[in-house]
């Protein structure tokens, strides 16, 4: 029969195929020409990775800021307060109790400060009620070097400490008092005598009580209150490597019979502690991130499904010209992680400039964590790809007469 | 003509059938047997229902018969998968239809290449091929046209180029001047003609009689069946 013969003439027919390039091509092609409509579909997607960017380049910033900080200021200071005694009675340090701690090896320097209820006035011709909620602190002369504090005006008076009737005051105390220049020699009242204030500390962020205080010596603070002063307060500033073993000396240093009456802080902390609170705000921004991306997600699936609709006859055509279903679906899909991926790169930008103009603004130094932008951008082409899916799928299963009858 | 014993028939279609569920299922073609000659030009007639449609994609692979053979080329084509049908179209048959179907945001030579999209045929060379056969169509100067900026004349050319650049073993023309004024419809068929010539072998479908008397062959459809045939 002649059929037969023509059969085994028959070549076998190659497959059709869809090259890389041209999906690729189809789908970013299909979303640049559907401009505005585009750029709105991606948004929700941009916002969301901006959030998500943004948080985590914030919460870098942030932390890299606080290990600056606590880089400065030392994890080696501990503070020494009296605690709580049993039953009514109120413990309390002893005069000589910083000289103690001066001779455990481990201690580089400790001093003493002691509140005192003395009235504090601007001068003497000021009300006695007008104190400005500030404070009167008799302190040891190492008091500076141990908090690592610095000086924004004057000097801090080492040498004359114990013997002139000289003061220095906090950042809050000299805003509060109105002293900026020491050139005139400004004085301040303090009892029934006025003290030459000869140098405004920077804010003290592990001692911040102190911004709020002037502060002279101990025995003068002792002169001017009529009193012997215990202290209130003991800073200890230890080796690096010796924080912990230092810890647990002092209470029996301070107290030997009673050492549990003894509170022993460590300031950085609390500033280590701030910071891990701020780290729940965090986590709740990146919730609303998240959500923001499975909105903008549900976006993108809207907008591909309307497409899938509009384009029945593109379908349609495609098959005939020999398209198999999976290179419709690959069209389709690729388009919508183009709109993913665009979402994603927009939101990676929007974030990263969002985290330089927030930093900037808080004096941070900027840190976008590479890993926020590569999560973002995989996070992005995966939610287009999961939102495309559903449309895709449905493109690729259109029949080829029913697409193109849809004309 | 001794060559074209040679070759298969570009068209082979034996007993036929295409139903449609329903209650009572639609029986859209029945026991059709039609054989098209590489090279030959053959009008389908009918009237809107006679089954023509059905014919067309049952005959492009887009639809599958309910019982019958179908060859393309010599290719039986009702084993095949899904996937293989697609390969069938891409490289045997070329289509053209009533409404065009260009991409409106693709340039005519864009769309005509876009006819070889699913042959792992290079861009460049896709291109390349456009352009010549924009030319062949008589389009040459309008390659960088997008179809909103041509006549409806021209837009069918550029499907006929799109169908045609893939060198398919037959083109199906579904009503292919029913959407043309009466002068770009003569032009069309002269196109079609001028191709037939060359050795292209063309079924077009249509219900209009004018359109059929210019085919060298007619085939009369009515009711699902083939009621004439006239040489």
């Amino acid at each position: 029969m002649s059929t037969a013969r023509v059969d085994t003439e028959v070549q076998a027919v190659p497959p059709s195929r869809f090259r890389p390039g041209d999906v690729a091509a189809a789908g970013f092609g299909s979303m640049t020409r559907r401009g505005a409509r585009s750029v709105l579909s991606a948004l929700g997607v941009s916002i969301g990775i901006a959030a998500l960017v943004a948080v985590l380049g914030l919460s870098e910033s942030s932390r890299a800021q606080l290990a600056d900080e606590l880089d400065r200021l030392g994890t080696n200071l501990l503070v020494v307060t009296a605690g709580q005694g049993f039953g009514t009675t109120t413990a309390t340090l002893d005069t000589e109790a910083a000289a103690r701690i001066n001779h455990i090896g481990a201690v580089q320097r400790a001093s003493a400060v002691a509140g005192t209820d003395v009235t504090l006035l601007r001068n003497e011709w000021m009300s006695t009620t007008d104190t400005r909620g500030l404070g009167l602190v008799g302190a040891d002369g190492s008091l500076l070097d141990t908090l690592n504090g610095t000086v924004a005006e004057g000097t801090w008076p080492a040498a004359v400490w114990e013997t002139a009737p000289v003061a220095a005051i906090g950042a809050e105390a000299a805003q509060r008092l109105g002293i900026a220049d020491l050139s005139a020699g400004p004085t301040v009242r303090v009892g029934n005598r006025d003290v030459t204030v000869v140098a405004v500390l920077d804010p003290l962020t592990l001692a911040s009580d102190l911004d709020r205080a002037v502060i002279i010596s101990r025995p003068m603070a002792d002169v001017v209150s009529g009193d012997e002063l215990t202290p209130t307060a003991i800073y200890v500033r230890t080796d690096e490597s010796t924080v912990d073993t230092v810890r647990s000396l002092l209470g029996a240093t301070v107290s030997p019979l009673a050492p549990e009456e003894v509170e022993v802080t460590r300031p950085t902390d609390a500033l280590a502690a701030k910071a891990s609170a701020e780290e729940t705000f965090t986590a709740l921004f990146v919730g609303l991130g998240a959500v923001a991306l499975l909105v903008g997600g549900i976006g993108i699936a809207n907008v591909m499904i309307i497409s899938v609709i509009e384009r029945r006859t593109e379908i349609g055509l495609r098959r005939a010209l020999g398209a198999r279903r999976s290179h419709i679906r690959r069209q389709f899909l690729a388009e919508s992680v183009a709109l993913g991926l665009s979402g994603g790169i927009a939101g990676v930008l929007m974030g990263s400039v969002a985290t330089v103009v927030f930093a900037k603004i808080q004096g941070w130094r900027v840190v976008i964590p590479p890993e926020a932008a590569v999560v973002g951008l995989v996070g992005a082409v995966a939610i287009g790809a999961v939102a495309g899916l559903y449309p895709a799928v449905r493109a690729a299963r259109l029949a080829p007469t029913d697409a193109l009858r849809g004309a | 003509m001794s060559t074209d014993t040679l070759l298969p028939p570009a068209l082979d279609l034996r007993g036929v059938t295409k139903e449609y569920p329903g209650t009572p299922p639609v029986r859209a073609l029945d026991d059709v047997d039609l054989r098209v000659e590489a090279g030959e030009l053959v009008a389908i007639v009918g009237q809107s229902g006679s089954g023509k449609s059905t014919l067309l994609h049952v005959a492009g692979t887009l639809d599958r018969p309910t019982a019958g053979e179908l060859r393309i080329s010599g290719v039986e084509t009702t084993s095949l998968s899904d996937d293989q049908l697609a390969a069938v179209r891409a490289r045997h048959l070329g289509f053209v239809f009533q409404q065009f179907f260009l991409l409106e945001e693709l340039t005519a030579t864009e769309n005509v290449a876009l006819g070889l999209a699913y042959q792992g045929v290079a861009p460049d060379e896709r291109r390349a091929r456009a352009v010549d056969l924009l030319d062949r169509v008589g389009l040459g100067h309008r390659g960088h046209h997008l179809p909103r900026e041509m006549s409806g004349g021209e837009r069918q050319r550029v499907a006929i180029a799109r169908a045609l650049i893939g060198g398919p073993s037959l083109l199906l023309a579904d009503e292919p001047t029913g959407n043309l004024d009466s002068r770009s419809s003569q032009s069309i068929l002269a196109l079609l003609h001028e191709l037939h010539d060359e050795g292209v072998t063309i079924v077009v479908i249509t219900h209009d009689p004018e359109v059929a008397e210019m085919a060298p062959r007619r085939v009369t459809v009515g009711d699902g069946r083939i009621l004439t045939e006239e040489r």
